[in-house]
């Protein structure tokens, strides 16, 4: 039964910059755009969060310069796409590339060095309910404000008005120009969304997770957050289960290891993302309901006809 | 006259020769990561700091050089920019060495943890093992579980050679202590040994170790308040509370011999398995945590392997299915721990194949 | 009044050739600011990016051996990217084609033989379009989204070269190392010119340029792919499988990648190891879109690309520049491509004309 839970405890904190990315992603391609460099912008806010706590000491200061890194630039990405009409694919590639060199370059002498990681936010009274209580209320704070990002961005896609123009756009973007909205900026605003969301979760990793700087450390969680996007059929709610499943899964296969099952260390090493291949595949079957949840315009460039 | 101009031409061309003979040898080191690993690699480079400092040297290095087909074209890079020494550092550019070193019959190479030598190529590689007898004895007397937790890289004989002496030290002061241990496939990738490390704890273990070369397996150890051991460089800065002691490889003293050897011209082919005993294998001081009378055993292990009283391979010794597979007063010889690819008793899981 | 684009009547035939000029005009200039914050000459920077890994006939004969797999994969993802087909996977397909090329070169160890190099390349053909084809599969049985079934595999790849290696592939002589045994010689690709390490597998790169271009341009199935690609509506109404195209331009940057993959063991490597790729697969990617797509441009941008590496590395060695600036420099250019490619379906109108 420890385990169980300490294996719980982990598999949360291995979940939470998977969710982050995923969350912002989701909104960013629910507005009809595919960004394909989520993994250059988790790695940014990865550094920019590191040098941040570095120099100044605050956690709380380098959370917020790690969305501002993650934003600016996916906001690279936006205009490239938005005002000069490149194709997505490509510049959303050119964008972890990007990310990924430039990042390694600002590393450099960020390289051995040491940080204790943000402290644990335990919620008086309630983290000292048995089991749960460690569970649920003993973690640092981003795992909380992970969970706070799903419930807002649900309310936010399926309460509120803006949600609603926003997913307009992304399902028809020709009708939502004709009413009146400017397509361009509301998927800017967007995309500058789905940026600060991977830069915290990048920062996430950088100063929670594993507490250093390693050049690539995202380790192509990125573009696992991209998969959760699909597999969660657009789905707030899924998101949030994707990457726990996934994360999960990659906890698990340690612990059988650790537990002594013969299975090659590398075919559990797989698991992961054969398992990702196979919800997809179960997902994706169903064309009309990819269909329905899928923004119609994804991918596709706007054209403002004047 | 020309008797004058003769002897004075020649004079000069002694001179120049001299004057040529004496300026700074150039040195090459190749390094697998980033000397800010602060494991592997960093150790590689403090030590060829070090050579810098003692000796009349130019040295170079270059960084995260992927093993490969791209190693070979750097190997040769450096010695067509006339390095005369150059060491490359890590296993898998074995073949790369060999065949620049073929090309360059006038570099001496100087290849570690390889099997493979030519006139020119020595290889070189430490008795980390022993390092790993040392941490086995702490281990085994600190640790409240009975459970040590081994966060491992690759299946190769040197890891599992450093899995195997651990238990069988550790299980000497405490036979009730199982090692579980956990393959995470890479040197490094601080997310992933990190996972590792709390996949261990949560299963258990109070002492954790690494063959990988990241800190973060220590970060996990300190924030959960277990213990744990740095490896290949003193670790503490990045946990103070939880670092026991650290294997700190340490080049110094063969890189300068080595280059001096060439540079006297008494250099030649060789290949070296030193330890504790020559330095190349030393501890980092003991972290606090450490009571008296484990430090003074830990100390008693290391002075014996020193004055070859004690062998961490020395007999019995029962592999995983209880078989004797060394008897008392046996040794297992270097030509078999070169090649180990087996458990000893104590060890949970299988290798993976 | 900021510059604003206007659509072209018709896209411009001389933007096309121009615009990668452009682009790596803009890099460089970027590259120089970049050099100067880090505090290096720009001059001498550059030196050691640009001219002096190609400053020596071995210089040029490594610029090919690197560029090798970078055309090839680049030729058959351009083919791929041209209809909309995008396969992210391309260094999984090597993985595949190295294990398979590598396996049978192994197999066939002790014998001596002209069919075994032949027999080795096809077996990395195979091996990368079995991997592709999963993905071709999946995307047409199921609907999978490509991107992601090609990336997720090129992971599992990477671990199944791995298992094998600690396995079955091991040199049973090799003191547990998890390297494979060296091939014998009639199973290493044949040397071009003495002294270097330019190897057969450049000539093969040249021919997939060539039959890549053939294909493009004089084929029913190129031509359905720039037609599926441009205008997909068209294409359908036209009665162009798309389903065909999927799997066509899949198993062909599959075995082209595989191919990479055999090549890469049997030549400069001669051997399987755990690591076989330092990212080729990805890398082709840029390839193909700084190469336009076009397999004349795709050679170019190979060398170009094989070029920063080889620069990489130099820089490192005689500035001790860090290697991460190669990502930089190839995130820019691709980044100041894309950029630039605007001008081919828009100009910029700078004044307040009325339109």
């Amino acid at each position: 039964m420890d385990i169980l839970i300490a294996a719980i405890l982990t598999i949360i904190t291995a979940a939470t910059p998977l969710l982050f990315a995923a969350l912002g992603e989701l909104v960013t391609e629910k507005s009809g755009v595919l960004n394909l460099g989520v993994e250059g912008m988790m790695i940014m806010g990865a550094i920019i969060g590191f040098v941040t706590v570095h120099h100044t000491g605050s956690a709380s200061v380098a959370i917020i310069a790690s969305m501002i890194a993650g934003a600016f630039i996916a906001s690279i990405f936006g205009i490239l796409v938005l005002k000069f009409h490149a194709r997505q694919v490509p510049t959303g590639l050119a964008l972890t590339i990007f990310g990924l060199g430039l990042s390694a370059l600002i590393g450099q002498s960020m390289i051995g060095v040491a940080y204790t990681g943000i402290p644990k936010l335990a919620i008086p009274g309630l983290a000292s309910i048995p089991v749960i209580g460690n569970i649920l209320f003993n973690q640092d704070g981003l795992v909380y404000l992970s969970i706070l990002m799903v419930i807002v961005v649900y309310w936010f896609m399926n309460k509120s008005r803006a949600g609603l123009i926003l997913r307009a756009v992304g399902d028809s973007h020709d009708a939502a120009h004709a009413m009146g909205y400017s397509v361009v900026k509301i998927r800017f605003m967007a995309i500058l969304f789905g940026g600060a969301m991977a830069g915290v979760g990048g920062a996430y990793l950088s100063l929670a997770y594993s507490p250093l700087w390693v050049e690539g450390m995202t380790a192509g969680r990125g573009w696992i957050a991209l998969a959760l996007v699909v597999f969660a059929s657009w789905k707030v709610g899924r998101v949030l289960l994707g990457a726990y499943l996934f994360g999960g899964i990659t906890i698990l296969q340690l612990h059988a290891q650790a537990l002594g099952i013969g299975i090659p260390s590398q075919v559990m090493s797989m698991l992961p993302y054969l398992a990702t291949i196979l919800v997809l595949v179960f997902i994706s079957r169903d064309k009309t309901k990819i269909k329905l949840n899928s923004p119609a315009s994804l991918g596709k460039p706007f054209h403002e006809s004047r | 006259m020309i008797k004058k101009i003769i002897s004075s031409v020649a004079i000069a061309t002694c001179l120049t020769a001299a004057g040529i003979a004496s300026a700074e040898t150039k040195v090459g080191f190749v390094y697998v990561g980033p000397i800010g690993d602060h494991g592997w690699s960093y150790q590689h480079n403090q030590s060829r700091l070090a050579l810098e400092k003692a000796l009349d040297v130019k040295t170079s290095y270059v960084e995260s050089v992927p093993e490969g087909a791209d190693a070979q074209r750097v190997i040769r890079q450096l010695a067509a920019d006339g390095n005369e020494v150059i060491f490359t550092t890590s296993f898998g550019y074995m073949n790369p060495t060999l065949k620049v070193a073929k090309r360059f019959p006038k570099v001496k190479f100087e290849h570690a943890t390889g099997y493979k030598r030519s006139k020119n190529l020595s290889t070189y590689s430490a008795r980390f093992y022993e390092g790993r007898a040392v941490l086995g004895a702490i281990a085994g007397k600190m640790t409240k579980t009975n459970t040590i937790g081994y966060i491992a890289s690759f299946p190769i004989p040197e890891v599992i050679r450093g899995i195997n002496a651990m238990t069988l030290a550790a299980r000497k002061v405490n036979p009730d202590v199982k090692v579980k241990v956990v393959w995470v496939n890479t040197w490094f990738d601080p997310g992933k040994e990190g996972d590792a490390a709390k996949a261990l704890i949560d299963q258990g273990a109070d002492v954790i170790t690494q063959h990988t070369d990241s800190p973060a397996p220590l970060q996990v150890a300190e924030k959960r308040g277990v213990y744990g051991f740095g490896q290949a460089s003193n670790m503490k800065s990045f946990a103070p509370k939880a670092q026991l002691t650290a294997i700190v490889n340490n080049w110094d003293k063969y890189y300068i011999d080595r280059v001096k050897a060439a540079q006297d011209g008494s250099w030649a082919s060789i290949d070296t398995w030193a330890g504790i005993k020559d330095g190349m294998v030393t501890l980092a001081p003991y972290g606090d945590a450490v009571p008296q009378d484990v430090r003074d055993y830990a100390d008693s292990v290391k002075a014996s392997i020193v004055d070859g009283s004690f062998h961490p391979f020395q007999g019995p010794i029962k592999n995983q299915k209880g078989e004797v597979v060394t008897k008392e007063g046996e040794t297992i010889g270097d030509g078999e721990l070169a090649k180990m690819g087996w458990y000893v008793e104590g060890v949970d899981g299988k290798i993976p194949k | 009044m900021l510059p604003r684009l206007i659509k072209r009547q018709t896209p411009s035939a001389s933007m096309v050739y121009l615009s990668p000029v452009l682009a790596l005009l803009l890099t460089l200039a970027a590259s120089i600011v970049l050099f100067l914050m880090m505090g290096v000459s720009p001059a001498s920077a550059l030196h050691a990016f640009f001219v002096e890994p190609i400053s020596s006939g071995y210089g040029l004969s490594e610029l090919m051996v690197k560029a090798t797999p970078l055309i090839i994969i680049g030729v058959a993802l351009s083919l791929g990217f041209r209809a909309g087909v995008w396969n992210i996977g391309a260094e999984g397909q090597l993985i595949l084609g190295g294990i398979f090329g590598g396996a049978t070169a192994l197999f066939f160890y002790e014998k001596t033989g002209f069919y075994i190099i032949p027999l080795i390349l096809i077996m990395g053909i195979v091996g990368g379009m079995l991997w592709a084809g999963i993905v071709a599969f999946l995307k047409t049985r199921f609907n999978a989204n490509e991107i992601l079934t090609s990336l997720m595999l090129s992971y599992v790849a990477a671990l199944l070269l791995n298992l094998l290696i600690h396995g079955p592939l091991k040199d049973p002589d090799g003191f547990n190392f998890p390297e494979s045994r060296l091939f014998s010689d009639s199973a290493l690709l044949p040397i071009l010119y003495d002294g270097t390490r330019l190897h057969l597998g450049a000539v093969i790169a040249l021919i997939a340029v060539g039959l890549g271009w053939i294909l493009l341009s004089r084929t029913l199935l190129g031509y359905q792919i720039k037609v599926i690609g441009d205008a997909p509506a068209a294409g359908e109404h036209a009665g162009f499988s798309p389903s065909k195209i999927i799997w066509i331009t899949l198993l062909i940057s599959g075995g082209a990648a595989g191919l990479a993959g055999a090549i890469e063991v049997s030549g400069p490597i001669g051997q399987v190891l755990p690591n076989i790729s330092p990212g080729y697969g990805f890398a082709a990617i840029i390839v193909a879109y700084v190469g336009r797509l076009h397999p004349f441009g795709v050679l170019l941008s190979g060398l170009l690309l094989a070029l920063s590496y080889l620069g990489g590395e130099t820089a490192q060695i005689k500035l001790n520049l860090p290697v991460a600036v190669t990502g930089v420099f190839q995130g820019l250019l691709l980044f100041f491509l894309l950029a630039s490619d605007v001008l081919i379906h828009y100009r910029l109108q700078l004044s307040k004309e009325v339109v």
